[in-house]
């Protein structure tokens, strides 16, 4: 193996025998990276530039682009719809970060300490994360019909409370969509958890008990700060999961997308509807890039808060 | 048997009573995580009639719903397509992020720091940001509605480069330089030297590539023209609509684009949870 | 004589052999996923290609969902289809992406498409030129089940003729359960569904109004008669309480799993109904208001040749769309999918006129309107919306009907640009 390697470098014939050791490995390495290069230029770098460039331009499918300044962000601005969108995405990540946070926090805490068919419950915690989420919504959909057929509404009914519309409610729709992508995403969460409770050294923990802590304070006190990177990557992973929410809103109302009455539609949603219903491109990138500040924003001020404690 | 009996009893004695409703909760609550899961199933093995009975245990199953589905061949279409490319995306990922990765923890060279932090900064871009111009590119190339053009997106990305990086940062010089001293060259060194110390971290990265393709709904549902292209994803998304809300098929098809992650997962389960926790502490 | 015959046979036969050794021009027709209607076109692809061997002809199907925007973005990106088929409201969309082109007044000659075709195909037209032939024809009328009539004590025969009617029958055959919920609607509320196109070209002029001037360009339904029909749609819930918005989660769904005793619906549906077997179910015209005005909402899907079929394509594309805009062709069609013929003579046949399904539809057509689109997706978003602010949101009908027609307006006039 050796000797055909040998052969093989040696092969250039004297060029590169004459080069030292240190300029072969640059070689090497602008070799390995020459195709990835090409690959993040043309496929990243390119289409970002270009994303902001069709933002200020009216190019729609049918029609070639021509430049209009700033006009798509005017309007963006002064559509009802946008702002509507834009407390949607918003609701989606102030209630879907802290309670699927919170709910795989307390079962990675206990599951953490139970020995018993460990693996098994994890599994059942797990399973959901699997999932495709396109096939997901179709279940839960199914799941918040009104009586006869829903059957969570029929479950209510059955010990006597009232049914409720969920999809049907301007005010239950945005929950009901999250819960699929919350109850998702529950097992990812609490498997990363789990393996940031384990990385905390067990002699910690001894010498708090020895100090006589409470397990309230231990877990003030050692667990949970010890735990910040861990809580730090969820926070910041989890937002941006919840803020680009698209194939369980699309999927769970296909005949209202977004609906009723735009309540439960995400930015990503308008972002496809406008590019793929209304073929307006350029106004469709104007809203990408204000995804892109909003995501930007989002995890540097959540990046901030979290070192600065 | 008579100790198969005894032991969990004697185990639960000395057990304080706080761990045994933690238990008992804690499995409660997996149970119902599973529940959609279980729903869906039995459903999927109901005729029309039983639908409306919520019976978990369908009173008289039949596969007739599968055979029904599987037969008009379409779904055997969208599976072969969403293997092919969750697969093929999946080498090229495990191929290039740690090829990538490798060259940035292992070889000085000028400008390796600005190529890590560009390469960093992309995973700041959103996809729904680069969709348009892939879009544009793909119906400029011809790509639309072909295995290439649902592809090519994700043929590398910075997560995994970043990933591999760390991991192939714990990876000590010695090893490398003592076959470079045997003579191989840098190719051979990283692979069959270092990626062999990696497989941990290579499994992690082809666990979330495979997953995240698998699943993906996005890209394909905009870049898929015909139905012959679709992945399961979208194909069962158009199928849903077009069987005018007959929840027993619905439910079937939900259950064969589901399925055979949840399959993989009961024989890989240690390897699959063991990579979501690599990934998950350095990425 | 018998033998000159034979020789002219012979030679003919050996002319299409050559012709389909040398060249078989291949010809792409797209339409969208509807199980009847894909195997209508399989089998008169089948019959044009027995006819035509020197033509190949290549069926796609795609979800309606996406439909119009896969055509658009294939046919820009050269790829599409020779043959597509459109939706009438779709057809200025289509033309000003320079997607579709006018038919060739050679082959297409109007006065014979303005004589053969029932006049709603006019909406094809732009200027004197036409841009597409439907196959058939689409109206809408009231579909009810009968067991749940007779279950209710209503004759099953009889069903209800006017709107007043309408409401007792729904009032007599809704069941609930011991907490009031709906556990089988008298009527279906699925604005998503046809109910948005009875609304607009029946309820609001069996009210006093209608809905657009100026080419289906001006909205004109702000106004007495538009409220009295938005407020008798709404009622249907909110007062009478026969139906429910969502139940079942479409219209359609609920009349199939036999949870509804009526729905509006079109020929289209006729299809997916013809499979129920767990009762019988009866059509009859839509109900007329208290003065016997009657009206319908008419529509097609129409076959249009793309800008991309050029040179002997382009002529096989016509061959094509003559063969399945002619009589022949319309049959299969209304044996497939149940769909009323576009051509007078082919439809109003008396043995159509006194088919218990047919009829009923083909009746609606004499008096049947059709909307110009825009954009028949945001048009149909406008009316969903307006129900639900008063349905769900406990609007007033009058202040919702405002934002609805504002709002469409606002739609149209975008168009006009």
């Amino acid at each position: 193996m050796s000797v055909v390697a040998h052969r093989e470098v040696a092969a250039p014939g004297g060029l590169w025998s004459r080069l030292s050791l240190g300029q072969k490995q640059v070689i090497w390495a602008w070799g390995f990276l020459a195709v990835p290069l090409v690959f993040y230029v043309v496929i990243r770098f390119w289409p970002t530039f270009q994303a902001f460039y069709l933002s200020v331009t009216d190019w729609t499918i049918t029609k070639p682009a021509s430049f209009v300044g700033l006009e798509n962000y005017k309007r963006l601005l002064a559509d009802p719809l946008f702002w509507q969108v834009f407390r949607n995405t918003f609701m989606y990540l102030i209630l879907g970060t802290p309670i699927s946070l919170l709910i795989s926090f307390v079962i990675a805490y206990y599951l953490d300490r139970v020995r018993f068919m460990h693996s098994f419950i994890r599994a059942l915690y797990f399973l959901p994360f699997l999932t495709t989420a396109a096939a997901m919504a179709w279940v839960w959909r199914w799941f918040y019909q009104p009586v006869p057929i829903g059957v969570i509404n029929d479950i209510l009914s059955s010990f006597g409370i009232p049914q409720q519309p969920f999809l049907r409610s301007t005010t239950q729709a945005l929950p009901a969509v999250l819960a699929p992508a919350v109850w998702a995403g529950l097992g990812f969460q609490i498997i990363i958890f789990l393996a940031g409770l384990r990385a905390i050294p067990v002699t910690y923990y001894e010498a708090a008990r020895i100090d006589g802590l409470s397990e309230g304070a231990i877990l003030r006190k050692i667990t949970l700060p010890l735990l910040k990177p861990t809580l730090v990557f969820l926070v910041v992973f989890s937002s941006i999961g919840f803020l680009r929410i698209f194939d369980q809103v699309y999927n769970i109302n296909t005949n209202d997308p977004g609906g009723p009455l735009n309540s439960t539609k995400p930015l990503v949603l308008m972002i496809y509807q406008t590019a793929f219903s209304s073929y307006e491109m350029g106004y469709a990138a104007a809203q990408t890039v204000v995804l892109f500040v909003i995501l930007l924003v989002i995890s540097l001020v959540q990046l901030r808060i979290m070192r600065d404690r | 048997m008579k100790e198969a009996a005894s032991s969990p009893a004697l185990v639960l004695s000395r057990v304080r009573p706080g761990r045994i409703v933690a238990w008992t909760l804690l499995f409660i609550g997996g149970v119902i995580m599973v529940t959609p899961l279980l729903f869906m199933l039995s459903t999927s093995l109901k005729d029309a009639s039983q639908v409306y009975d919520l019976r978990v245990i369908p009173a008289a199953p039949t596969l007739d719903n599968y055979v029904e589905i599987l037969g008009d061949g379409r779904f055997t279409r969208w599976f072969i397509n969403s293997t092919i490319i969750a697969v093929i995306v999946t080498l090229s990922n495990v191929f290039f992020d740690s090829l990538v990765g490798y060259t940035l923890a292992k070889f000085q060279f000028r400008g390796r720091y600005i190529v890590f932090i560009a390469i960093l900064s992309t995973l700041m871009i959103p996809t729904e940001m680069l969709v348009l111009p892939w879009y544009l590119m793909a119906s400029q190339f011809g790509w639309i509605d072909s295995y290439w053009g649902i592809m090519f997106p994700g043929m590398m990305t910075a997560f995994g480069t970043f990933l591999m990086k760390q991991f192939f940062e714990g990876v000590p010089d010695d090893f490398l330089e003592a076959a470079r001293i045997d003579g191989l060259n840098e190719f051979t060194i990283w692979w069959k030297i270092a990626m062999p110390l990696v497989t941990p971290a290579l499994s992690a990265l082809a666990i979330f590539t495979f997953l995240g393709n698998w699943t993906a709904f996005f890209w394909p549902l905009i870049v898929t023209t015909s139905a012959e292209l679709y992945t399961l994803p979208v194909g069962l998304s158009s199928f849903a609509v077009e069987q005018s809300i007959q929840w027993e098929k619905i439910m079937t098809g939900a259950s064969i684009a589901t399925l055979p992650t949840l399959i993989i997962f009961l024989f890989l389960q240690r390897y699959i949870v063991r990579g979501v926790m690599l990934a998950g502490l350095k990425g | 004589m018998r033998f000159r015959h034979m020789l002219a046979s012979v030679a003919i036969g050996v002319a299409t052999l050559a012709s389909t050794g040398v060249k078989a021009v291949e010809i792409e027709y797209w339409q969208y996923v509807f199980d009847t209607r894909v195997k209508a076109m399989t089998q008169l692809i089948a019959k044009f290609q027995e006819a035509n061997p020197d033509i190949k002809v290549k069926q796609t199907t795609f979800p309606y969902a996406d439909y119009q925007t896969k055509v658009a973005a294939a046919i820009l990106a050269g790829q599409g289809p020779d043959v597509v088929q459109l939706f009438y409201g779709w057809t200025d969309t289509f033309i000003a992406g320079k997607m579709i082109r006018p038919l060739r007044a050679e082959a297409f000659p109007s006065a014979d498409i303005e004589r053969d075709f029932f006049p709603i195909v006019s909406a094809m037209k732009r200027g004197n030129d036409y841009y597409g032939l439907p196959t058939a024809v689409r109206s809408l009328a009231l579909f009810y089940n009968k067991k749940i009539f007779k279950d209710a004590g209503l004759d099953p025969n009889n069903p209800p003729k006017t709107l007043d009617e309408l409401v007792a029958a729904a009032e007599k055959t809704t069941k609930r359960d011991g907490s009031g919920n709906i556990v089988s609607a008298g009527m279906t509320l699925d604005m998503g569904g046809q109910d948005h196109q009875w609304w607009r070209e029946v309820l609001i002029r069996q009210f006093g109004g209608t809905p657009y001037t100026d080419n289906d360009t001006k909205v004109t339904y702000n106004d007495e008669s538009g409220l009295k029909a938005l407020t008798f749609y709404t009622d249907l819930q909110k007062k009478h309480k026969v139906g429910q918005t969502g139940f079942m989660d479409e219209g359609q769904a609920a009349f199939r799993a036999g949870l509804a005793a009526m729905t509006i619906d079109g020929t289209f549906r006729l299809g997916s109904f013809g499979t129920i077997k767990a009762f019988e179910w009866g059509v009859v015209e839509l109900p007329a208001n208290a003065q016997g005005l009657r009206s319908n909402y008419a529509s097609y899907f129409a076959n249009a040749i793309t800008s991309k079929a050029e040179g002997e394509k382009l002529a096989a594309a016509e061959k094509f769309l003559k063969y399945v805009s002619s009589p022949e062709a319309m049959k299969v069609w209304m044996e497939v999918v149940g769909e009323l013929p576009a051509r007078r003579a082919a439809a109003l046949t008396p043995e159509n006129a006194a088919h218990p399904i047919y009829g009923p539809f083909l009746k609606g057509l004499e008096y049947a309107h059709t909307t110009l689109f825009k954009d028949e997706l945001a048009q149909r978003q406008v009316a969903i919306d307006m129900v639900n602010r008063v349905i769900i949101g406990g609007e007033e009908p009058k202040a919702s009907l405002a934002k609805a027609a504002e709002a469409e307006q606002a739609i149209l006039d975008r168009a006009k640009r």
